[in-house]
């Protein structure tokens, strides 16, 4: 314990150990509050979820914090219901027992560009005759526009920015555009006009116990905290889901490697002869085998699961120099007096192996151990990157290639790609700059230097 | 091999029998060395070639491909529509056989792996499956030779920059010890356990997508430049960002390890004599550090020329660089296993010679190196 203490001290030394272990405690936090808050089966049916869970998102738009950076705001998203601020609801009886409720949806506009889409959503309850509806538009100076009326079923979406007519009345602008523009401007960018708008709702219901609940969907040109993907999904979910699991593989994969890779060494040092050469030589065959290669078989030909990836990861993995180093420690140790010891009181091969032998470099263990978890987060990425991701999970890997499939670059859509890289990279960067500390301090040969 | 064997054994020349001696053990070494590294070849082409079959699993696919081929053609095909339905079974039946027999998939993997074997030792790469090069040639050889070049371009310039570069400031930042770039290099080393292609996506981002100075990727500009000037400086501008990529993905962590490597060395007591006669700085790199480093020196650069080889797979794939390492990804994805095993075999040769001939090389720079006594 003392010793533990002063080593802790040590590594306090560091400043780069201190970066690194603040981000690894938080990328574990993140991951454990995550894990707990959105669960597995929740998380991936929301991932794998349709026009139901994602209809109401914009499609490809930046997360909403890119408007603090920015001096003219994109646009933000509305939606609203009655009960709202905003929506205002009147009702009227006529003689012939019809109620006709008249529903409006004010917000205030300013900005510089337009809204991606404009769409109203309708609930409606009746027997026989169906609801009828009809939609106005009131600009911030008065004018007043008539979009459409209908009658509604049950439920009726009505996107106002595909309404055909309304496209040509508006001189062949798109809706979402029209319905905003600046008809006086005299600048050759489109520009809207600024101010409160005003959509009403009239709705008109034929039965007595019928009615009718609409909701006005604006989508934005942001939406969220981390933007959306091409299939309207929001891009929070994997940056979230992808911490748990980029941990959970790094740090598997690495304590796979390690503790399989000593115990093996051990055995083949204190064993020699047979044991030890056939070690020797898988360790030479692996070095022949093409790693990158053979898990992108894997993959192709078998079977995309992050765990069989992670299993076919580690036994690549054991073989490997890492073997040898180990080896020239056991060496070492194994001469020690204390082994002679055990072994003239008659201590097992098991026993020496597993009690003297490996608990006395397990200091060693953790530095390299620590380092080698970026290289395994990385691999699952690079894999990713190559279309190879885990078929069900959403992680920060395949959200990039997603975004390179979609030719995010291309299109300026950088925060596709920059959310998840940034955080794969101070994954990468906090293990790395943590284990770089503890080999200094754990490693005899590098203390001072 | 002379040579060695007078550095090996300096002292013992006058005696005949201990010539001898030396030459029986070095041939035997050799010998025993040799076969060794000629079954881990073996052993580790088998197994590459019973990978590429995840062990008969792939036939399995790439017969129920072939049927779903053939009904479709043979169904879209308009010269076919009149025939009645017993001849078009047997077409369909014949025209399967024929393709089973041409990918060789009516012999059982464990008779067709020993003759992928046997051919890839001896370098006969044979015929690709599906993929073809750009002069639509299917020979595993012509494809390969026809990407080498691409990537001995960008894995040749950025390894060859980055060894050279890093030994050099290593060894000059292993004298200023603590200064402030020693500090630097340090607190950056860290940033090495970012891979290549994710640098490839940051600087893609920066320097193609929002400056629009270097292109995205490829090779060369569409229209290709007529005269061998234009074509060589549309080249070059292409290989600015993967390469800068590969050398930065390991610049610092190499600079790092070079230095502390060059700094335990120097801390020997020889050096410190030398120090204490007063010899100039550059004596004492070339003569007292240098020198005794040499092995390792040599053993990454050969190790580094390996690596050349094999291609970077994902930074050629996420630059669209035509390369080996991109070749291996797209023959991967066809199941196309003569071409995995052509990347592989020579890979494993290369390999196993490299090992082999540094042993020899470690005596011939290294006095206190004996071949073939003690250590392993």
């Amino acid at each position: 314990m003392k010793q533990f203490m002063s080593n802790l001290r040590e590594i306090l030394k560091y400043p780069s150990a201190i970066f690194g272990s603040i981000i690894v405690l938080a990328l574990v936090v993140t991951a454990i509050v995550v894990v707990i808050k959105i669960p597995y089966d929740e998380a991936i049916s929301t991932w794998r979820g349709g026009e139901a869970i994602y209809g109401k998102n914009p499609r490809t738009v930046p997360p909403k914090w890119v408007n603090w950076f920015r001096k003219d705001k994109l646009v933000e998203s509305i939606d609203m219901v009655e009960g709202d601020e905003g929506v205002t609801v009147t009702e009227e009886t006529t003689e012939g027992g019809t109620l006709i409720k008249t529903t409006t949806f004010s917000f205030d506009y300013q900005y510089e560009g337009f809204p991606t889409e404009l769409t109203l959503y309708f609930i409606a309850e009746y027997n026989e005759k169906q609801p009828f509806v009809s939609l106005k538009w009131i600009q911030p100076d008065g004018t007043e526009l008539k979009i459409s009326n209908f009658a509604i079923g049950k439920t009726h979406t009505f996107p106002i920015n595909q309404e055909e007519k309304l496209k040509k009345k508006l001189g062949n602008v798109a809706p979402s555009v029209g319905l905003f523009l600046d008809q006086e401007s005299e600048s050759a960018v489109q520009t809207p006009v600024k101010g409160t708008y005003q959509l009403v709702v009239e709705q008109i219901v034929f039965e007595p116990d019928s009615f009718v609940q609409p909701e006005f969907v604006m989508l934005g040109e942001v939406f969220g905290w981390a933007g959306t993907d091409h299939l309207r999904r929001d891009l929070l979910l994997p940056i979230l889901w992808g911490t748990p699991i980029a941990l959970s593989f790094g740090l598997l994969a690495a304590l796979g490697t390690s503790v399989l890779t000593m115990i093996i060494a051990a055995i083949g040092t204190w064993f020699g002869g047979i044991v030890d050469g056939i070690i020797q030589r898988i360790t030479e065959i692996n070095l022949v085998l093409p790693f990158l290669s053979i898990l992108i078989m894997v993959g192709t030909f078998y079977s995309r699961s992050i765990w069989t990836i992670l299993g076919v990861t580690v036994a690549l993995s054991i073989f490997t120099a890492g073997i040898k180093s180990y080896r020239a420690i056991f060496l070492q140790v194994k001469e020690s007096t204390y082994i002679e010891a055990a072994r003239a009181y008659g201590a097992s091969d098991a026993r020496i192996i597993f009690r003297y032998l490996i608990p006395r470099i397990i200091p060693l263990l953790l530095p390299g151990l620590v380092s080698a978890v970026p290289s395994f987060v990385f691999l699952e990425a690079s894999l990713a990157l190559l279309g190879l991701g885990d078929p069900v999970l959403p992680t920060w890997g395949k959200t990039i290639n997603e975004a390179y499939t979609n030719a995010a670059l291309y299109r300026g859509q950088y925060y596709w790609i920059v959310q998840p890289a940034v955080l794969l990279m101070l994954t990468g960067l906090g293990f790395a700059s943590l284990g770089f500390a503890l080999d200094r301090v754990f490693n005899p040969r590098l203390r001072g230097m | 091999m002379g040579s060695d064997v007078e550095v090996i054994t300096p002292k013992v020349e006058k005696q005949k029998s201990g010539l001898v001696n030396t030459l029986s053990r070095v041939m035997k070494y050799s010998g025993v060395r040799l076969l060794s590294l000629f079954i881990t070849v073996v052993i580790g082409i088998y197994l590459t070639i019973m990978i590429a079959n995840m062990g008969g699993y792939v036939d399995q696919m790439m017969k129920a491909a072939i049927q779903e081929n053939v009904t479709m053609q043979i169904s879209r095909n308009p010269a076919f529509k009149n025939m009645d339905s017993a001849t078009k079974t047997q077409l369909t039946q014949e025209r399967i056989q024929s393709e089973i027999e041409r990918l060789d998939l009516d012999q059982p993997l464990v008779i067709r792996s020993g003759r992928f074997l046997k051919n890839a030792l001896t370098l006969n790469l044979g015929r690709s499956l599906f993929l073809s090069s750009n002069s639509g040639s299917r020979n595993v050889k012509t494809i390969i030779l026809e990407r080498l070049p691409y990537t001995l371009l960008l894995m040749g310039t950025s390894q060859l920059i980055l060894f050279v570069s890093t030994l050099f400031l290593a060894l000059s930042l292993s004298r200023k010890y603590g200064s402030f770039v020693d500090k630097l290099v340090i607190a950056l080393s860290p940033t090495s356990s970012v891979p290549p292609w994710f640098y490839g996506i940051f600087f893609i981002l920066l320097f193609a997508a929002v400056l629009k100075i270097l292109p995205f990727g490829g090779v060369i500009d569409a229209p290709v430049p007529k005269d061998f000037l234009g074509r060589a400086l549309s080249v070059g501008k292409h290989l600015i960002l993967p390469a800068s990529s590969l050398i930065l993905a390991s610049f610092f962590l190499s600079i790092y390890n070079w230095r502390t490597f060059f700094l335990i060395y120097s801390s020997e007591d020889y050096v410190e004599t030398a120090k204490a006669k007063g010899l100039p700085s550059r004596d004492i790199e070339r003569r007292y550090i240098l020198r005794p480093t040499l092995p390792t020196i040599i053993t990454s650069f050969a190790l580094l020329l390996i690596t050349i080889w094999t291609g970077a797979i994902i930074t050629e794939t996420v630059f669209q660089w035509p390369g080996l390492g991109r070749i291996t990804y797209q023959a991967i994805g066809l199941y196309d296993t003569p071409v995995i095993v052509g990347t592989t075999i020579i890979y494993a040769y290369l390999l196993a010679i490299t090992v082999f001939l540094l042993d020899f090389i470690y005596a011939l720079v290294d006095p206190r190196v004996k071949i073939g006594t003690g250590g392993n």
